[in-house]
């Protein structure tokens, strides 16, 4: 397992036509111990998806560096992006096998189709499902592969609230049977306290690091939302910058 | 109604054929029984399997170095901007141009022939194959790349599929221009094909027979169409909706 520390003195997007030179990162410092679930809370358009694909190893055209732990190797990731990117000419059940490693047996995605409602549209094209699906077919592909760090870019949109819920208790089931750092994109606050130890709040481009705080309500307390409720009101009136962000 | 069509056609042709009652255009029946003799001697499917085996080996190998080089250039932009005055020369050099100069430096030998129809073709896959790699989509491929895909199942799985609609076209507009050039190459350097034998016929001014082999080119045309590139299409984009 590996802590990592990533520190982006600056990411910028040159200019290109009438759009000026954008400064997305400015000095932003994060530490993630091993094993820690993180929700990254900040405004649209603030950075956080740049964030993510740089943590991906995906841009590499920024000033600053990223440590993850003492290993050497790139750890395995698991990435839930913004839009589902499944290949349209192959099956959800292709999709997902594909990013399986030599070691897998494609067997280990049948409970996990199951838990997802999937199991009758396994071998079904992209192109045929609703997006709801679809992003439930990017989530499960993003569990199969057993990541080290899980980033998850907001994956919970356009999925009908119960199944949010459900999927929500399968990737903290998934994550308490077996510890990964994941870091969670979201701009609903109760939705961040219900699922994180960690919340940071971002601010808007340049983006930096406004306050992190640590979520104590106890685990098994997550799912009263009086209690989530609570914590959500003290934390606007006690960092009245966190309410501009929202 | 393609029947109708074909039908049509061969009542116009018969029409002309008798209005004009010449020897530069002969009625259906007489080609028909000219293709018939042809192909009863042995003499037509020589010529045309002669010229079909011309036609894979250098459709091959162009349809093979013009996918590679596209992918490259398309996905290398410093390359690509090297080469692109060189794919231009190429473009525009005249068919005819290559292979008399394929003939003059290699002789008139069968790999002199296959060269000048690939050097003909090449530009024109390579082009094709470029633009569409620059479609590709990134999103995939940064995908693919986050869970660590081979290089080669980024290519299988990725980067072909999208490849797909580019290739067939190469493919098509390739056989069609194959066709064309590889008559020229028989022509003006071989003692057989296609080619040959409709320079044969054309000194002996008997246009029944050219009809007749042209007949059969088409058709054959058609049969590969038909057999090989439709249930090709058919199976690779079965997953559109």
């Amino acid at each position: 397992m590996s802590d990592i520390q990533i520190n982006i003195h600056s990411k910028t997007y040159p200019a290109i036509g009438q759009a000026g030179l954008h400064t997305a990162i400015a000095d932003l410092k994060l530490s993630l111990k091993s094993g820690e679930f993180i929700c990254l809370v900040g405004p649209s358009g603030c950075g956080k998806t740049t964030l993510l694909n740089i943590i991906a190893n995906l841009d590499t055209d920024y000033d600053g560096e990223i440590r993850v732990g003492q290993q050497q190797s790139h750890p395995k990731i698991g990435y839930i992006f913004q839009n589902p990117r499944l290949l349209p000419w192959r099956t959800v059940r292709e999709n997902i096998e594909l990013v399986l490693g030599s070691d897998q047996s494609p067997t280990v995605i049948d409970p996990l189709l199951e838990v997802m409602q999937l199991t009758q549209s396994q071998h079904v094209y992209p192109e045929r499902l609703s997006l709801g699906m679809s992003r439930r077919v990017s989530i499960i592909r993003a569990f199969a592969v057993d990541p080290e760090i899980l980033l998850m870019d907001e994956p919970f949109v356009s999925l009908d609230a119960p199944t949010a819920r459900q999927v929500r208790e399968l990737l903290l089931k998934l994550w308490q049977e077996r510890p990964h750092t994941v870091l969670f994109v979201t701009h609903d606050l109760r939705e961040a306290i219900a699922l994180a130890d960690r919340l940071i709040f971002l601010s808007a481009a340049p983006m930096t690091v406004i306050s992190e705080i640590t979520v104590p309500v106890p685990r098994a307390e997550r799912n009263d939302e009086k209690a989530i409720e609570a914590f959500r009101q003290q934390l606007i009136n006690d960092y009245p910058e966190i309410k501009q962000l929202l | 109604m393609p029947a109708l069509s074909l039908l049509v056609f061969l009542a116009v042709w018969q029409g002309l054929a008798v209005y004009l009652n010449n020897n530069t255009l002969p009625a259906p029946e007489t080609v028909a029984k000219v293709f018939w003799q042809a192909c009863v001697t042995g003499q037509l499917p020589f010529h045309l399997g002669v010229t079909l085996l011309r036609l894979v080996v250098s459709f091959s190998i162009a349809m093979l170095l013009g996918c590679a080089i596209g992918i490259v250039l398309g996905r290398n932009k410093k390359l690509d901007a090297f080469f692109d005055n060189w794919l231009v020369i190429f473009l525009n050099v005249p068919a005819l141009v290559t292979i008399i100069l394929c003939y003059v430096w290699f002789g008139l030998i069968e790999s002199a022939a296959i060269v000048a129809v690939v050097i003909n073709k090449l530009p024109n896959v390579i082009v094709t194959i470029r633009e569409g790699t620059r479609t590709l989509d990134q999103d995939l491929l940064d995908m693919a790349r986050c869970f660590n895909f081979s290089r080669r199942k980024t290519l299988v799985h990725v980067i072909w599929p999208q490849l797909h609609p580019f290739v067939m076209g190469a493919t098509r507009s390739g056989l069609a221009l194959i066709w064309k050039i590889i008559l020229v190459v028989e022509l003006l350097g071989r003692s057989n094909g296609m080619g040959y034998q409709l320079h044969l016929f054309f000194q002996l001014f008997d246009v029944a027979s050219i009809l007749a082999y042209t007949i059969a080119f088409v058709a054959v045309i058609q049969l590969i169409e038909l057999l090989i590139l439709k249930p090709l299409d058919k199976k690779s984009l079965r997953w559109r909706r």
